[in-house]
């Protein structure tokens, strides 16, 4: 899976952590100089040997790769494998191929359906944190089940829920009078059923997160707030809100990240041969046809590499809006 | 439920927290009812018949208890095969990672090489890139391995990770270095320090990198997906899709196959719940 750039955030931090602890032990006078001029000599070879196999491994399946995939991309594939280079046209192609401008408003239309179960994991996390409250740990592992759940399992259970003569949704909705539809083969409504299941699937996740950003705003601010006169909703749009905002910055990064790579969900809820298929095809998606499928292998590598630099552009603008409305204590 | 004393505040505070009290848990269960709800008509459902989970409108319980559709599912794919298949790649990348995630995650955090840091800002690289930008190449090289549709391609990659290697550092960097250094006063080697003195010490920290791993493994779908084509080879999560082609209109077959496949995953979740969830927290990401 790939990841987050919030764990380099996450990275920076610890970066002066090692440094403090390296510096400590040289401190003068301290008969270790020489213990540690012995070991020096064989501490490349101890280096070496841990981390060989992460380094190997890493290296062939990881780093490489990324090498290859973007020297992939400027060439174009034959039916037997073979490749030959072509320059920018597979960049030309995308910018001109009416599928990807098609794929790409529905992984972002995705991403952005996907921002709004924020405020629902904000206001389950608020809710269950509040000092005394009963019944914590179930509620929060009932809450997290979908996130541990195979997406596979979870896409076909969602596929019976939706179901538009039999399924249950409709069946409720029709109970206070609302007429459901096709929700999944109908063009209109699948992209907003799948987005239902992407958040279905992360509240709990995001939940979570943002119960550990609640445990580290310090007691003394409610009481003196509470002192003051302040309600449980001022509270939390005066003192729970902003000094999250570190977290859900976290959680929204990873939620648009998470969007953007989306892929389970459309492969098993939308069939192959689906009418909403178009209106439902992420880049991903179409990575995955135009690769595996109709075996378009530099073409593929190419739409792999955009939506690298459309994740990266977008995270990017993330942590530069991040001044206006993130605060660090 | 008790209704704590309120200590100060007259009759009005007492009704306010009360009122509180229960407007928050009803908040709660209809958020569990929403989240946890399709497990339950999941459950529901595969005990049904087909022409019963058409009925309009819906029974609830199933009518009679009706055993046959997990028969089906069992039958309709290598079930067991694949189980097995997604027993020995999850834990085959979870052992891997364990191992030598640890073992990189000592040397970055206790070792003091030259090229440090250029190596650790090469493993941050691969924390960022999307996996999809990694699978044609990927491809390839179990192409040339001659290792498509065998399982081994299915776990091999994700037995490296930088996020795990990532993730241990940091909890090595938080253990005090006295220990060690009374262990390589004693004429400990780096690996016995290692193994002995850091390991055991780490071991909140290996727990949660497990079970994330364990988790994530269970459930990929994309990469199996990929590298796998006959069936004795897929993982389960690849196999429900093969018996969503089959079943296509039988959804109380589906649902008991789709129970089946998550049910491992679930009993592991509830016994380790306390531990998932913190490690959650704790890494802040997916692996």
């Amino acid at each position: 899976m790939s990841l987050p750039a919030g764990a380099v955030a996450m990275v920076d931090e610890a970066e002066a952590a090692p440094v403090a602890v390296a510096d400590r032990p040289t401190a003068p006078g301290r008969p270790r100089r020489k213990r540690k001029g012995r070991l020096d000599r064989h501490t490349g070879l101890w280096a070496a040997f841990f981390l060989a196999p992460t380094t190997i491994g890493l290296g062939v399946f990881y780093l490489w790769p990324v090498v290859q995939t973007i020297y992939f991309s400027f060439t174009s594939w034959g039916p037997f494998g073979g490749h030959t280079f072509i320059g920018l046209d597979n960049y030309e192609a995308i910018f001109q191929d009416p599928q990807v401008g098609v794929a790409a408003r529905n992984t972002l239309y995705f991403a952005v359906l996907g921002l709004l179960g924020l405020p629902v994991s904000l206001v389950l996390a608020a809710t269950l944190n509040r000092p005394g409250r009963k019944g914590v740990s179930a509620y929060r592992a009932l809450i997290f089940l979908p996130v541990v759940t195979m997406p596979a399992a979870v896409a076909i259970v969602w596929r019976w829920l939706f179901n538009g003569d039999f399924g249950i949704i409709n069946s409720l909705l029709g109970s206070v009078g609302i007429s459901g539809t096709s929700w999944l083969s109908n063009p209109d409504t699948a992209l907003l059923a799948l987005a239902v299941v992407g958040i279905w699937s992360t509240v709990g996740y995001n939940m979570v997160i943002l119960m550990a950003g609640l445990q580290s705003i310090p007691k003394q601010f409610y009481e003196a707030a509470s002192l003051d006169g302040a309600g449980p909703v001022r509270q939390f749009t005066s003192i729970t809100v902003p000094l999250l905002s570190p977290s859900l910055f976290f959680v929204s990064v990873l939620s648009v990240i998470g969007s953007l790579q989306t892929f389970d969900l459309v492969y098993v809820m939308i069939g192959k041969t689906s009418p909403a298929l178009p209106q439902t095809r992420t880049i991903v998606y179409l990575f995955f046809e135009k690769a595996f499928i109709a075996n378009d292998r530099g073409y593929a590598a190419a739409l792999a590499f955009v939506l690298l630099l459309v994740i990266s552009a977008i995270t990017g603008l993330q942590f530069w809006l991040q001044k206006k409305w993130v605060h660090y204590a | 439920m008790p209704s704590a004393p309120a200590v100060t505040g007259g009759d009005s505070r007492v009704w306010r927290d009360r009122g509180g009290r229960v407007a928050a848990h009803t908040f709660l269960i209809a958020a569990v009812i929403a989240l946890a709800g399709p497990f339950l008509w999941e459950l529901l459902t595969s005990f049904k018949t087909l022409a019963e989970s058409t009925k309009v409108p819906p029974t609830v319980l199933p009518e009679d208890w009706h055993g046959d559709n997990y028969g089906e599912a069992l039958t309709g794919i290598p079930m067991w095969k694949m189980l097995g298949n997604s027993v020995v790649n999850a834990i085959v990348r979870t052992l891997g990672q364990l191992l030598f995630c640890s073992m990189a995650a000592y040397a970055f955090a206790r070792l003091d090489f030259p090229g440090r840091r250029v190596l650790f800002g090469l493993f941050l690289t691969v924390l960022l890139v999307p996996s999809q930008l990694l699978v044609i190449p990927q491809y390839q090289i179990m192409q040339d391995l001659n290792l498509l549709n065998t399982l081994t391609a299915v776990f091999l990659p994700g037995m490296f990770s930088a996020f795990g290697t990532f993730l241990l550092r940091q909890f090595f960097l938080a253990l005090p270095v006295e220990l060690e250094e009374a262990a390589r006063l004693d004429g400990a080697s780096p690996l016995r320090i290692y193994w002995s003195v850091l390991l055991p010490l780490a071991r909140p920290g290996l727990i949660a990198l497990g079970i994330l791993t364990m988790i994530w493994s269970w459930n990929d779908l994309l990469w199996p997906l990929i590298v796998t084509t006959d069936t004795a080879n897929m993982t389960l999560s690849v196999g429900l899709t093969s018996l969503q082609g089959q079943f296509q209109t039988d959804y109380p077959v589906l649902m008991a196959g789709s129970l089946l496949a998550t049910l491992p995953v679930i009993a592991v979740f509830v016994v380790l719940q306390k531990h998932v969830i913190e490690g959650i927290a704790l890494s802040g990401s997916k692996g």
